[in-house]
């Protein structure tokens, strides 16, 4: 019965984490941190949100997705140009078109006026480009380092672009000067602080979705794949459908963090989502542990803080000491930080004796002495 | 499904060539699998065998002719092919080590479940894979990591994988290669109580297995088809001896 209590723990211990990581950021940040830090936490959350999909297409599913930036960035750009419609009021241009062009929207922008649409768009945006983009990639059964360098090109790529169109997207200056956020005061204290809430509770319910998702059918299936793609085909399933699934879900996660990030930043620009910004969230899943559920988002969180909390005191020293803890922890916990535990563990005896394999000279022998 | 294909389960392959730039790995093979029976695939290294194998289940791209339930399976991608209810195994045992037992044979019958059901997480056993369960007597070791079984166990876990699938063409790929005395004994017998209604295919080297448990040999030699029949037909058969002559295995044919 010790057995069943334990297979209990291993599927709902995991709830109790979400839970007591819902009350730290739902009731006692709201209550304890100025609201600066607040703002600031916010931002972790939202970066922690692409992470919580990072760990889910890479940790879960194998793919080194390194150009994250691209959807966080569809779903922080999607905002910014609400809001900056918001700021201009109906019928009005961006300030930034005035300044850069002849004072002519580009008919894309118009239906961002729409808050309504908007929210859609930041779902149905990334889902629709990640979908386009997984199915060319995956189907054609790009894998492994081709992958990484592919998304990571399209994070480039995308920056380059936003960057050139100084006209339409406000180039490397990006998105900033909002006012309101859906009608409300963006300077109002309580706005922001429901800005942070929204943040923090939409990161719960992504690790609520990664946890379902992670002890569903679908997440043994997507392990499978990920430790032995051509296996699964001869179970019948095409990997990589499996994989799209992954993908898509990772990118969603990352636009609605940008969609959140946008306003509680007050700004998103280029170097928010290039390749460096991708890398930055790809960081932080590897530091806390991406095959876990906690440690993606906590590593998130935690190379967020140290990146801006951490860097006012020391601001010379921390990129070297975030590169150094990044190498350490690549080098002696590959799992990251969140595997310490199973080490420890694991070090201890009373372990199951492996079962040592039969080799295959031992086959080969056999089979010498009958045929030859 | 609502047609029985009772009777009509049988794999036919006709004038199948498999090109490596220029050299024929298969060369015009022409074998019908039938239903029913522990049909064996055998010859020297190099002949063809497993090359026949990943032809049929879309590893290789294969031309001529090679059709099941009136489908032509050199047209169509592996996880198709498997759905049409062809299964294999490979030469080392590739079961997902970090699953326990019982996920194993789970996700191998995922390809009967509706793609949403995904979603959900395991409540109770199926059926199927408790019987396969009890078929290849893992039962006790359901919740362990398959990474801890032991080489036979594995190709046992992966018979059970077929099983579930509810495979109706089973290609084994040298199932008891490394396996003890013992093992072969049970691994040829658990052969026997599943083959029914299924065609099993067993490429094997050992002589000894394939004269015990085989209802039909097939024997390969430089990608073509030397001789097909009976153990007792395929023993007597001299093209066969000098080929198994010219290597070392008078004495494995002759004993």
């Amino acid at each position: 019965m010790t057995a069943t209590a334990t297979k209990l723990f291993k599927t709902y211990g995991a709830l109790i984490g979400i839970a007591v990581v819902a009350i730290v950021l739902l009731v006692w940040a709201p209550n304890s941190l100025t609201a600066f830090r607040l703002t600031n936490l916010g931002k972790y959350c939202a970066w922690a949100l692409a992470a919580v999909g990072i760990g889910l297409a890479w940790g879960r599913g194998g793919m080194l997705v390194m150009g994250q930036g691209v959807f966080f960035g569809l779903g922080g750009y999607a905002m910014a140009m609400h809001m900056k419609l918001e700021a201009a009021g109906p019928g009005n241009v961006p300030d930034f078109m005035v300044l850069y062009g002849d004072a002519t929207m580009p008919g894309w922008w118009e239906p961002f006026r729409s808050g309504p649409f908007t929210l859609f768009a930041i779902v149905a945006l990334p889902a629709a480009v990640s979908f386009i983009l997984g199915y060319a990639i995956l189907k054609r059964r790009v894998k492994g380092a081709y992958f990484a360098i592919l998304t990571q090109a399209l994070a480039v790529a995308f920056s380059t672009l936003l960057v050139a169109t100084i006209k339409q997207t406000g180039g490397f200056n990006g998105l900033n000067t909002f006012t309101t956020v859906f009608g409300q005061n963006m300077y109002d204290p309580d706005v922001k602080k429901t800005l942070y809430m929204v943040a923090a509770g939409l990161l719960i319910v992504a690790m609520l979705v990664a946890w379902q998702l992670y002890r569903s059918r679908y997440g043994e299936l997507l392990v499978a794949t990920r430790d032995a793609e051509e296996r699964i085909r001869f179970l019948g399933y095409d990997p990589a459908n499996i994989k799209l699934v992954a993908f898509v879900v990772a990118a969603i996660m990352a636009s609605i963090g940008g969609a959140l990030f946008a306003p509680l930043a007050g700004i998103i620009s280029p170097s928010n989502v290039d390749a460096t910004a991708s890398i930055m969230l790809l960081a932080g899943v590897a530091l806390g542990g991406r095959a876990g559920l906690f440690g993606a988002a906590l590593g998130a969180i935690a190379v967020g803080y140290g990146q801006s909390t951490l860097s006012e005191e020391f601001p010379t020293q921390w990129t070297y000491f975030q590169g150094a803890l990044f190498i350490v922890v690549m080098l002696f916990l590959p799992g990251g930080i969140a595997s310490l535990w199973r080490k420890l563990t694991a070090a201890m005896p009373n372990r199951w004796s492996r079962v040592i394999k039969p080799s295959r000279t031992s086959a080969a022998s056999t089979q010498s002495e009958v045929v030859a | 499904m609502t047609v029985s294909f009772l009777g009509e389960d049988y794999l036919e392959v006709r004038g199948l060539t498999v090109d490596f730039d220029g050299f024929k790995a298969i060369d015009g093979v022409n074998v019908t699998f039938c239903q029913g029976r522990l049909h064996f695939l055998i010859g020297p290294n190099g002949a063809g065998k497993t090359t026949l194998v990943d032809a049929l289940t879309g590893l290789v791209q294969g031309t001529g002719q090679a059709e099941f339930r009136q489908q032509n399976l050199l047209a169509m991608k592996s996880h198709k092919i498997v759905r049409l209810g062809i299964g294999r195994t490979f030469q080392t045992a590739t079961v997902f080590e970090q699953l326990s037992v019982l996920q194993n044979l789970d996700i191998a019958a995922g390809l009967h479940r509706k793609a949403l059901g995904l979603l959900l997480s395991r409540r109770k056993v199926p059926e199927s894979v408790e019987q396969a369960l009890e078929t290849i007597g893992l039962t006790d070791l359901a919740h362990r990591p398959a990474g801890i079984l032991a080489h036979g166990q594995k190709q046992w876990l992966e018979v059970g994988m077929l099983l579930v699938q509810d495979a109706k063409v089973m290609f084994l790929d040298e199932t008891v290669a490394g396996m003890s005395a013992e093992e072969r004994q049970e691994t040829g017998e658990l052969l026997q109580r599943i083959v029914g209604d299924r065609t099993i295919v067993v490429i094997e080297h050992d002589m000894e297995f394939m004269r015990t448990y085989a209802d039909f040999v097939t024997v390969m030699h430089g990608g073509k088809v030397l001789a097909e029949g009976t153990v007792a037909e395929i023993q007597s058969d001299p093209q066969v001896q000098t080929v198994y002559l010219g290597t070392v295995t008078e004495v494995a044919l002759d004993a």
